[in-house]
């Protein structure tokens, strides 16, 4: 299945859509008012290019019927319950058909699977297992597979050692943040992961992380760290996945099909370009989702991986839609100008970015602090820095901006989430 | 020969140079030649001064947050008569090399010679043409007792 012809895929994709849309129009008060509202039948839907038609969902819609409001099966086929705190008030819920546990379960195997384990793998499962779906989620996987499970659940660092020394863990599952945490105190500990240990690879997520991060995971254990993605709303764990060519995650799209739109105006945008991740189940049974947005903006491909998979890769997570700017009618991600800072050699992660209208037209000034890499005697030297650093933006982001270069420390550091953009248009 | 030149990196804002020199000033560090570079958005301040004062110098700016390099730069001693400037000029295009910016010293004049604080497009070959050239080139002892 995950090397099967696109084509054939697109075929597989509409029929289980089909099926889907019609169990939820018919068993699920909402999706039938919404789809009634946006006048779309269930009969319309035929095949993957009549998602577009479809109503959008929203976390907010799982607080608003929470706890059973959008099961699409009798409350007694549900097998399981997952959820996630959310930040505020009340947790989200999905409740999950011995179908979808099963589905879930073929998911992360594939996600282990992607990442070098087989039958004779030892996994050290060190994501939470509760009501969080990473704990139970890797867990099924490598059950699946038919590994062999160490159900060690979060905490304790001392005792996960221990027990990945003396049991022999090949394969380690948690946050990429622990992970490196682990390998920090392995180190500490005077144990050489090379000689002592027998991890060989791990599958990180929960939580966004970098390039640079896997670089640190990867020597400090020596392994090769690989990224997941999922969310409670669509599954758990292992909605995509990266493979060992590390070069995005593949997307489980049998199950899931995930599109990229424009967060402004809900329209589908092609693949490549940035924009908002949106996911439709198609072999849910119990809680199915309807065109989830995730607010998580990346990039889509269905390039053909080196590694064979033909499933459809999805890019790092590079902000989230609350951030976004809209620019001379351009989607702007502050993250996307970061991510060109950290890139370039020599330059501070530090910026600011002042948006402002003049003559009618957007202007985009990004503030850039001087290191000393950066700085020369020559005004020709500063120049070309700037330079090459407003054409990387436009590369990167497309659109022209001025970068203006300041003094040191000029920009206000914060704890915490800092304040990247002052947006001083008057619409 | 090369002399030490310490280059400072300015946001164009009011009070910024003064500030600077306000630091360098009650920090002892007498300031031999300086140059102002602006352009819209920034300036570089170039600053010649005594050999044992450049590492005071340079420390107390990077102390106080500023972005400061230490560079070399040739001294050349110029004729002070009218063309004097012109002659060393066309010995540099000549040689094909380019003027990348050029000060003098706070005090005119030494023996008859203006002393010109400038970078090359090449370094090494000016400084060989100069040679070449009998142009005389301050050393640093020579710049200290300026």
């Amino acid at each position: 299945m995950e090397c099967i012809s696109r084509d054939e895929l697109h075929k597989i994709q509409g029929e289980r859509l089909a099926a889907t849309v019609k169990r939820e129009y018919e068993n699920v008060p909402v999706y039938r008012e919404r789809m009634d509202a946006a006048g779309v039948k269930p009969e319309d839907i035929r095949s993957v290019e009549d998602l577009q038609y479809l109503p959008f969902m929203e976390k907010t819609d799982l607080r608003d019927y929470y706890p059973f409001g959008l099961l699409a099966s009798p409350q007694e086929e549900i097998v399981r319950i997952h959820g996630s705190s959310g930040t505020t008030g009340k947790p989200i819920v999905s409740g999950y058909t011995r179908n979808d546990v099963d589905v879930w379960s073929e998911m992360m195997a594939r996600t282990l699977t992607a990442a070098g384990a087989t039958r004779g793998d030892i996994v050290q499962v060190t994501y939470g297992l509760g009501l969080f779906t990473g704990g139970f989620g890797a867990y099924q996987g490598a059950d699946r597979i038919g590994a062999m499970v160490i159900p060690m659940s979060s905490g304790n660092t001392q005792r996960q050692i221990m027990m990945m020394k003396d049991l022999g863990a090949t394969m380690l599952c948690c946050t990429p943040s622990y992970a490196s945490y682990l390998g920090e105190t392995i180190r500490e500990m005077g144990i050489d992961p090379k000689k002592d240990l027998k991890l060989k690879a791990g599958c990180f997520g929960a939580e966004p992380w970098t390039e640079e991060m896997r670089q640190r995971i990867e020597q400090l254990l020596e392994i090769d760290a690989c990224d997941i993605y999922g969310l409670t709303e669509i599954a758990g764990p292992g909605v995509a996945f990266e493979c060992l060519e590390k070069n995005g995650m593949h997307i489980n799209e049998d199950h899931v099909i995930a599109e990229i739109i424009d967060p402004t105006t809900g329209k589908q945008l092609p693949y490549g370009m940035h924009g908002e991740l949106v996911f439709t189940t198609i072999t849910k049974t119990g809680m199915p989702m309807m065109r989830y947005r995730t607010h998580d903006i990346c990039t889509l491909t269905a390039d053909k991986c080196a590694c064979g998979r033909t499933l459809a890769r999805m890019g790092r997570i590079v902000g989230r839609t609350d951030d976004m700017l809209v620019i001379r009618g351009v989607n702007v991600f502050p993250s996307q100008i970061e991510s060109v800072l950290v890139g370039a050699d020599g330059v501070a992660p530090h910026y600011m970015l002042i948006v402002d209208r003049v003559n009618s037209s957007d202007t985009l000034e990004v503030q850039v602090e001087m290191t000393e890499e950066m700085f020369g005697d020559t005004v020709a030297h500063i120049e070309n820095v700037r330079k090459y650093i407003t054409a990387q933006i436009k590369s990167v982001v497309g659109i022209a901006s001025k970068v203006k270069l300041v003094a040191p420390k000029s920009i206000p550091r914060s704890e915490g989430k800092a304040k990247r953009v002052i947006d001083n248009r008057k619409l | 020969m090369f002399i030490r030149q310490i280059s400072v990196f300015l946001e164009n804002t009011p009070g910024a140079l003064r500030e600077m020199c306000e630091l360098l000033g009650n920090g002892g560090v007498d300031l031999l030649a300086l140059s102002v570079a602006d352009t819209q958005n920034f300036g570089i301040i170039r600053i010649i001064t005594s050999n044992e004062q450049i590492d005071k110098g340079l420390l107390l700016l990077r102390d106080h947050g500023y972005i400061a390099k230490v560079n070399h730069v040739i001294c050349a001693g110029v004729p002070d008569r009218p063309l004097g400037l012109c002659e060393l000029l066309a010995l540099i295009e000549k040689a094909n090399l380019s003027v990348e910016y050029m000060y003098s010293f706070m005090r005119a004049s030494h023996e008859g010679e203006a002393a010109l604080i400038m970078r090359l497009s090449n370094g090494e070959k000016a400084e060989k043409l100069f040679q070449m050239h009998d142009v005389r080139m301050f050393s640093q002892e020579e710049v200290d007792a300026l």
